[in-house]
């Protein structure tokens, strides 16, 4: 067995395990090697994924769509335990490493003091997101799930007090119930079609016997269930807000990917699953993500407007921007086409890596005494909020000048990507998306037009909501602007540069996007792929 | 025998259900663990009921395999087990800090107002 480049597809859930497992040896006061250890993981991890991502794309040859296999244990495809790297996979990847690389550094600012194992359980966090992202069999995709949602019990809790304290405790029951109708839902599957492989069962479903198809659906809609509570559909979401404006600021960035592995895990099993090619089975679900996702973007949009800080706007802002991506979801799979999916794909990429940045600087926005920060210290008294942040000692660091100028552009361009608004990013995705609503909407124009109106009100709605708090932390304070360091800003402006190199390269991104999405409404590909993979032994014989 | 244990799946389930629907944080924790009882035992009858039969075949020839057990749902049951007992202890752990923190056991950290 020789180490050769197909070992890669691998590489993105090894090195943070590895890289986790070793930090538990340090005391915790080694935190600078950790911090190292940490930070270079997290950089491997995203060149592995970028060139995992390059890979992907695959040449003229192979229409412009490879797909990369990883057989554990050798055992050949529907049997053993198959990883599968294709370009969605692929780009979520990526997606975890930019975000994952500005988190640590804000942590390094501060945050990872504040507990125990802050960088162990965030290796942990990468490996399950990962994970989650490379498997291509239902039950390892509950062990990664599994391992992603311990690790994320954890860092919520990270820093302590009675607020994360409770908000944890219905995070952990949540997610627990969830877990367990995952298992009823994957058994369901199992004793329907006697396969937990995704790909034989996207060649199974269209030639399901009628007695099994009810049993299969049933075990289908359990299971979505649970991706669709992590995702954050309402009316399954109340526990969402709560425990994101619980976790401390980088804990708050990370889980920004969270309700997208959810996201994702809904927009690949239902197109391998329910897709066009699925004879009597295609198109199940469809009503009920159209109908779940406006209701979640309603749900969101309306949080943001009520929120009275920062924190739990940010928190329904997850919700608008899931709830998007899972209402397009139902329009492709109920036949929009890969137009519309592309356009998602761009707004589930941007709207992350705002709602990102955005989760970092509330941190730093609501420090000093200004119009926000009392707002949350009126909240913090209500929620007894612990005075730690008070109580921190004096940073040393490099502090940056004209902080609130620094401040106040971030937050501008923050709220200009994740309102939709001409010249960022986030208008280029909403705009595809209507087109392709537009476009497409012959067979349902209500729901069309329906869903076109929300998205523009729900854009109106980020607008003045994260104004309202922008002109009373950045027009109405007064006395010494916030200190803030240059440690902590600087992810913040990462996240800001890579949604400007998003909009400039917008074609490219664009391109990639519109490749993948055909390549996922052909589920057929990724089928026959992942079963005619090769076993490493067969390789070894025939050289 | 598929009534009994359905019986028992369908009670277990109820139970655990209700007692997750009460306001105090150890029933919501005995309630878990009676769903995850209840969901282990499901998992392992999708395998379809067979009584005695070896879920391992042994090496070479040829078997029929309606004479074996299917032995995906008993590795998916084990695995299940593991990670309900990993997850129930780490929710008591933040279950006791709850208690410790606030002084109350109620899952929301305060008492109703009456």
């Amino acid at each position: 067995m020789s180490l050769g480049p197909e070992h890669l597809i691998i590489a993105p859930i090894l090195i943070p395990f590895f890289a986790g497992a070793m930090m538990l040896v340090y005391d915790e006061r080694q935190r600078r090697a950790k911090l190292t250890i940490s930070l270079i993981a997290v950089a491997a991890t995203l060149l592995a994924a970028m060139e995992l991502l390059v890979r992907s794309k695959g040449s003229e040859l192979t229409g412009n769509n490879d797909i990369g296999f990883y057989l554990l244990g050798d055992w050949a495809a529907p049997y053993g335990i198959v990883l599968v790297v294709d370009r969605l996979s692929a780009m979520m990847l990526v997606l975890t490493g930019l975000l994952a690389l500005p988190a640590l550094l804000y942590a390094a600012a501060g945050w990872h003091r504040q507990g125990q194992h802050f960088h162990s359980m965030f290796q942990f966090l990468l490996m399950g997101v990962n994970g989650a992202f490379l498997t291509g069999d239902l039950f390892n995709l509950f062990v990664f799930f599994e391992v992603l949602l311990a690790a994320s019990y954890g860092l919520l809790l990270h820093g302590g007090g009675q607020f994360r304290v409770r908000g944890g405790l219905h995070y952990i029951a949540i997610n627990l119930t969830g877990s367990l109708l995952f298992l009823v839902g994957v058994s369901l599957v199992y004793g329907a079609t006697g396969t937990l492989n995704m790909a034989q069962l996207s060649m199974m479903v269209p030639v399901l016997p009628e007695a099994q198809r009810p049993m299969f659906h049933a075990g289908a809609a359990i299971m979505a269930l649970a991706f669709l509570i992590k995702a954050g559909i309402w009316p399954m979401s109340f526990w969402l807000p709560t425990a994101y404006m619980a976790g401390a600021a980088p804990v708050a960035a990370m889980f920004a990917i969270m309700t997208k592995v959810g996201v994702y895990v809904i927009l690949r099993l239902s197109l391998l699953l329910f897709g066009a090619g699925a004879g009597a089975s295609a198109g199940f679900g469809a009503e009920v993500m159209i109908a779940g996702g406006m209701a979640t973007v309603v749900f969101g949009f309306l949080g943001v407007l009520a929120s009275q800080g920062l924190g739990r706007m940010a928190a329904h802002l997850v919700l608008v921007s899931s709830g998007t991506v899972l209402a397009v979801g139902g329009f492709v799979l109920a036949g929009g086409g890969a137009q519309i999916l592309a356009a998602a794909l761009f707004y589930l990429l941007s709207s992350t890596l705002a709602i990102s940045a955005l989760f970092l600087l509330i941190e730093p926005m609501s420090r000093e005494d200004g119009g926000i920060a009392a707002l949350l210290a009126l909240t913090a008294d209500a929620y007894g909020l612990d005075e730690r942040e008070e109580d921190r000692q004096p940073e040393v660091g490099l502090a940056i000048p004209g902080t609130l100028t620094v401040l106040g552009l971030s937050f501008g361009a923050c709220v200009i990507a994740l309102a939709g608004l001409p010249p960022l990013s986030g208008f280029i995705g909403k705009i595809g998306i209507l087109q392709g609503l537009l476009a497409e909407g012959a067979e349902t124009p209500a729901l069309s037009w329906a869903f076109v109106a929300l998205l523009i009100l729900s854009g109106f709605a980020t607008l003045v909501g994260l104004v309202r708090v922008g002109i009373q932390t950045f027009w109405a304070t007064e006395g010494e602007p916030p200190k803030v360091l240059a440690l902590e800003i600087a992810p913040v402006v990462a996240l800001i540069a890579l949604l400007i190199v998003l909009t400039i390269k917008a074609d490219v991104t664009l391109g990639y996007m519109r490749d993948t999405a055909e390549a996922v409404l052909q589920p057929s590909i990724y089928a026959e792929g992942v079963l005619g993979a090769p076993r490493a032994a067969e390789g070894e014989a025939s050289d | 025998m598929e009534m009994v244990l359905s019986a028992a799946i369908g009670v277990l389930a109820a139970s655990g259900i209700w007692l997750l629907l009460r306001p105090r944080t150890f029933q919501v924790i005995v309630g878990l663990c009676l769903l995850s009882y209840a969901v282990n035992l499901f998992i392992f009858a999708m395998g379809r009921i067979t009584l005695g039969a070896p879920p391992i075949m042994p090496r070479g020839g040829f078997i029929d395999p309606t004479a074996y057990a299917d032995p995906l749902p008993q590795a998916l049951v084990l695995t299940a087990i593991v990670i309900s007992f990993a997850t129930t202890a780490l929710f008591l752990v933040v279950m006791i800090a709850s208690r410790g923190l606030t002084g109350t056991d109620h899952v929301d950290g305060q008492e109703r107002e009456p």
